[in-house]
């Protein structure tokens, strides 16, 4: 570039810098050919130096980079920092998706005959390396302890499901590899997952349709298919009667009763208006109760026959069991698959989990209700928290006259943010279920006391304790959403001769809403993934009923509801086998965290068209 | 006039006289930011159907008087004034005045071009929406009138319906304009409206001043001498807070009373 221009820049800047650039016109030729901007640079770097010219006489212009100076090292440091930390999320999330996607994935059953003679077949689970102790060292035959040896004392080891836990009393195995004589993988075994005690792994022997006796040889895989699939639709025959409509007749039974109670609470035991009750009643109450017997019966005799469709299978070891076929959930050979049936099983059990509801003490099944409890719980907790803190901090910012109280009162609200949750689960249950519950219990319920109705933990208690513990989230949020709407268009709308509430309504909120929903979001997120609170405050392990059903008023917020997280807490710390229980919360997690992305997601997508639309324009 | 207004100096005011004679006059107004004084002993009048300018140095508080007349300052903590803006016969700074309906008889258009992240439209009729008109039919006429009072509509006239964020500046502010007249007030506050403007945009705003003289009586606050002496018919030239001197443009521009006025409005000053 040309000195002309530099002349020009410094020239229009002010009076000294004029100055300057004679200065360094006259000393520094060399400059001449510098561009714009490392010439400023030299007259700064001249500017630095010269009050220390004469003292130490060391010019500090030197072409040696000052890394100090230039802030690489802090570069590094920053950049360092983003790559951990993604790395650590990226990190988690490939271990959740990873473990998680192949949970469901069929996997082969070996059959493995020990040194010592004993027999096991089970799906090959993982495997890892250890160290036997000198004991066990001391036990082995030489070639045994030199192969040990060889690899610096250490061994590998094989964790085997071998199911069938009513035989052994245990789902899996460890099995050491300086142990194992030979490894088969038999076309017939046959991997069966059952109703009750997990799954079965080994041989069909016989079956008996119904009187029928048809042994090993002549038993055709696809006769057994449909044996399966007329047990199945009879077990689901059974479950509507049991659950649905035998359920739908209690309730109505119960419903009476609590009629019943609340005119014999009302008027007395010996009024005109409690005989009449009772006598309608009655009449109904005797319908229910036949059409309660009809339906019994029906399924007394679907279970008969269910008794009559029976497979006896063997494990490996020669040891047989009889099953009904009703009781098999699903059953393959395991290790006579092409990958299309592989890919049919995958999805079966996706829907399973996905669809139907748990079972085994959570272990098996699926998590439909958990999906439907935090969905519920998360919406309602979304809507009670988005309007009680958006008000809050609209008070705050827009009307409260700022000064020493309102900086104490957000100084609160954000400590709240910091209290633990399982405070607020206490205070929820305390206050929520306890006293307000309470109340409502004995004002409006007082025919089901002493059961509790509301006066105990369920879905809404639940949700307002979570927006309680989400809504200092909101109210920071909203409140710098809020500020950083420009005063320039209040002003306008003020101008335009509108009233503060007007402007709020018209202009502020609009344009803050991206914040807000910003603030909403976080909430949603936090709220979604918390359980300690939850845990006092209306989660239970097994739901009996979800929180809609067909009965009025359709939506039971007082009932208490599954969760996924806690359903993780659950299956993975207190079942009884938490070995069997790892790929169910690996499978759960991945789900939470879908579940939780997807709310984010759809909020997101809405914020964006918010922002499309206040945000557009150029000048 | 019943008192001839006197400036702190003791001039007396000549100011030209509006058709329709005085609209607003101030009495001794003073005016403090918490605990610094912003405007001092302000005595002037406003001639209705008259283009008065504002004029004088950075900081001299010509947007504090100019917003003191629709009252825009009440928004500022710690906001004290006394003496009297009389309008119509009624300080407006009594206790019994509704701000509100104040307001809505001054459109006001700002220093940077202030436009509602709305419709073109739904800017324009922003005054009506506050005042609870939902009848299409005066929406629509009103969009169109106020737009043509603003020379905006032939450019806009096929994009009502757009974000009128996707204006460019000059017809933004030429929409704050349509929009400062749509609710039809009396008197029209400009502070400073072409300071973000080029040449072109605000040839077409003083156009329109000229325009719209007679029937709004304006108040225009700006720092561009030519602009004060193309479109005003009085000047209020102020300093330190103070109102020097105040009169017929032409007097003003060209046989100032008062040295300092003298040495603004050649340039002279320091
Ligand atoms: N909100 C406020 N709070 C405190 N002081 C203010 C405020 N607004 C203005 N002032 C002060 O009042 C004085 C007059 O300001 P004002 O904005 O009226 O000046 P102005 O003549 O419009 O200047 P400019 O031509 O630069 O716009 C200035 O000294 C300014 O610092
Ligand atoms: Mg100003």
């Amino acid at each position: 570039m040309k000195p002309e221009i530099v002349r020009g820049d410094s020239a229009d800047a002010s009076e000294t810098s004029a100055v300057e650039n004679e200065q360094l016109l006259s000393s520094e030729k060399g400059a001449r050919e510098a561009t714009a901007s490392e010439a400023s640079d030299h007259i700064r770097a001249k500017d630095e130096m010269l009050p220390e010219k004469g003292g130490r006489g060391v010019s500090r212009k030197s072409m040696v980079w000052d890394f100090k100076a230039r802030g690489e090292p802090f570069l590094w440091g920053l950049g360092g920092a983003l790559t951990i930390g993604i790395m650590m999320i990226v990190g988690f999330v490939v271990l959740i998706v990873y473990n998680g996607l192949l949970t469901f994935y069929p996997k082969p059953i070996e059959r493995v005959v020990l040194k010592s003679g004993a027999i096991l077949a089970g799906e090959t689970t993982r495997s890892e390396v250890f160290r036997p102790g000198p004991e066990t060292l001391k036990n082995l035959s030489p070639q045994d302890r030199k192969l040990v040896e060889d690899l610096n004392g250490y061994a590998t080891r094989n964790l085997y499901r071998t199911g069938n836990f009513d035989l052994y009393n245990d789902d899996f195995r460890w099995v050491s590899d300086y142990d194992v004589a030979e490894i088969h993988r038999p076309r017939d075994l046959i991997f069966l997952e059952r109703m009750e005690w997990g799954p079965f792994i080994g041989t069909i022997k016989s079956a008996d349709f119904n009187g029928k006796i048809v042994d090993k040889e002549s038993l055709k895989w696809d006769e057994l298919k449909l044996q399966h699939r007329q047990a199945e639709k009879r077990r689901k025959r059974v479950k509507e009667i049991e659950r649905d409509q035998l359920g739908a007749i209690n309730h109505l039974l119960e419903r009476d009763r609590l009629k019943l109670r609340k005119v014999e609470i009302k008027h007395g035991k010996q009024s005109a208006e409690y005989l009449r009750t009772l006598e309608d009643l009655k009449g109904k109450e005797d319908e229910l109760q036949s059409r309660h017997e009809e339906l019994s019966r029906e399924a007394a005799i679907l279970k008969e026959l269910d008794a009559k469709y029976t497979v006896t299978m063997a494990d490996v070891g020669g040891r047989e069991v009889n099953l009904r076929i009703s009781d098999m959930v699903r059953f393959y050979p395991a290790n006579d698959l092409s990958f299309v049936e592989k890919l049919g099983i995958y999805l079966s059990r996706w829907w399973e989990f996905l669809t139907d509801e748990p079972r085994e003490a959570n272990t098996e099944g699926g998590v439909m209700p958990a999906i439907f409890g935090t969905f519920c719980m998360t919406v309602l907790m979304s809507l009670a928290v988005a309007p009680f803190g958006v008000m809050a901090a609209l008070y705050l910012r827009e009307y409260a006259r700022q000064g020493r109280l309102v900086s104490l009162v957000r100084i609160c609200v954000n400590n709240l943010a910091g209290v633990p949750s399982i405070v607020y689960g206490v205070f929820g249950l305390g206050f929520f279920a306890y006293v307000l519950g309470g109340s409502i219990d004995q004002l409006f319920f007082p025919e089901r006391l002493p059961n509790p109705t509301f006066g105990t933990g369920g879905l809404l208690w639940a949700s307002l304790t979570l927006a309680l513990l989400t809504v200092p989230v909101v109210i920071v949020a909203t409140e710098e959403a809020l500020a950083a709407v420009p005063q320039s268009m209040r002003e306008a709308s003020l101008a335009c001769g509108a009233s503060k509430w007007q402007t709020i309504k018209n202009i502020v909120l609009p344009r803050a809403m991206p914040g807000i929903m910003t603030g909403l979001i976080l909430a949603m997120a936090r709220g979604a993934g918390e359980v300690a609170p939850l845990m006092l405050i209306g989660v239970v392990k097994m739901a009996p009923e979800l929180p809609i059903d067909q009965f009025f008023p359709y939506i039971h917020l007082e009932r208490s509801f599954m969760h996924l997280g806690f359903h993780i807490y659950d299956v993975g710390f207190q079942s009884r086998n938490s070995e069997a229980a790892k790929p169910m919360v690996f499978v759960t997690t991945l789900l939470l965290i879908f579940l939780v992305f997807l709310m984010n997601a759809a909020s997101i997508t809405l914020r964006n068209r918010l922002k499309r639309k206040f945000f557009t324009g150029h000048f | 006039m019943a008192a001839e207004p006197r400036g702190s100096n003791g001039t007396v005011y000549h100011v030209k006289a509006g058709p329709d004679g005085t609209l607003l006059s101030m009495k001794d107004f003073s005016l403090w930011y918490g605990l610094a004084q912003a405007l001092f002993n302000v005595s002037m009048t406003v001639e209705k159907g008259l283009v008065t300018a504002l004029i004088g140095p950075s900081g001299c508080g010509k947007s504090t008087l100019l917003r003191a007349i629709n009252r825009m300052n009440d928004l500022i903590e710690g906001l004290k004034c006394s003496g009297k803006i009389v309008l119509d016969g009624t300080d407006i700074y009594d206790p019994s005045v509704d701000v509100i309906g104040l307001r809505k008889l001054m459109g006001m258009v700002f220093q940077k071009p202030n436009p509602f992240p709305m419709s073109i439209a739904e800017n324009v009729t922003y005054p009506l929406k506050v005042d609870g008109i939902r009848d299409k039919r005066i929406l629509k006429e009103t969009v169109e009138k106020a737009l043509k009072a603003a020379a905006l509509w032939d450019e806009v006239e096929d994009r009502l319906n757009e974000n009128a964020l996707s204006l460019s500046g000059g017809q933004q502010q030429r929409l704050c304009i349509a929009r400062a007249i749509a609710g039809e007030p009396e008197v029209l506050l400009m502070d400073e409206p072409c300071s973000a403007l080029d040449p072109v945009a605000t040839a077409k705003i003083e156009d329109l001043i000229d325009e719209l003289k007679g029937r709004y009586t304006i108040v225009i606050v700006t720092h561009n001498m030519q602009q004060a002496a193309r479109v005003s018919d009085n000047t209020a030239f102020m300093y330190l807070g103070r109102l020097i001197e105040y009169g017929e443009t032409s007097v003003i521009f060209t046989n100032p009373k008062v040295d300092k006025t003298m040495e603004y409005v050649t340039g002279r000053f320091g």
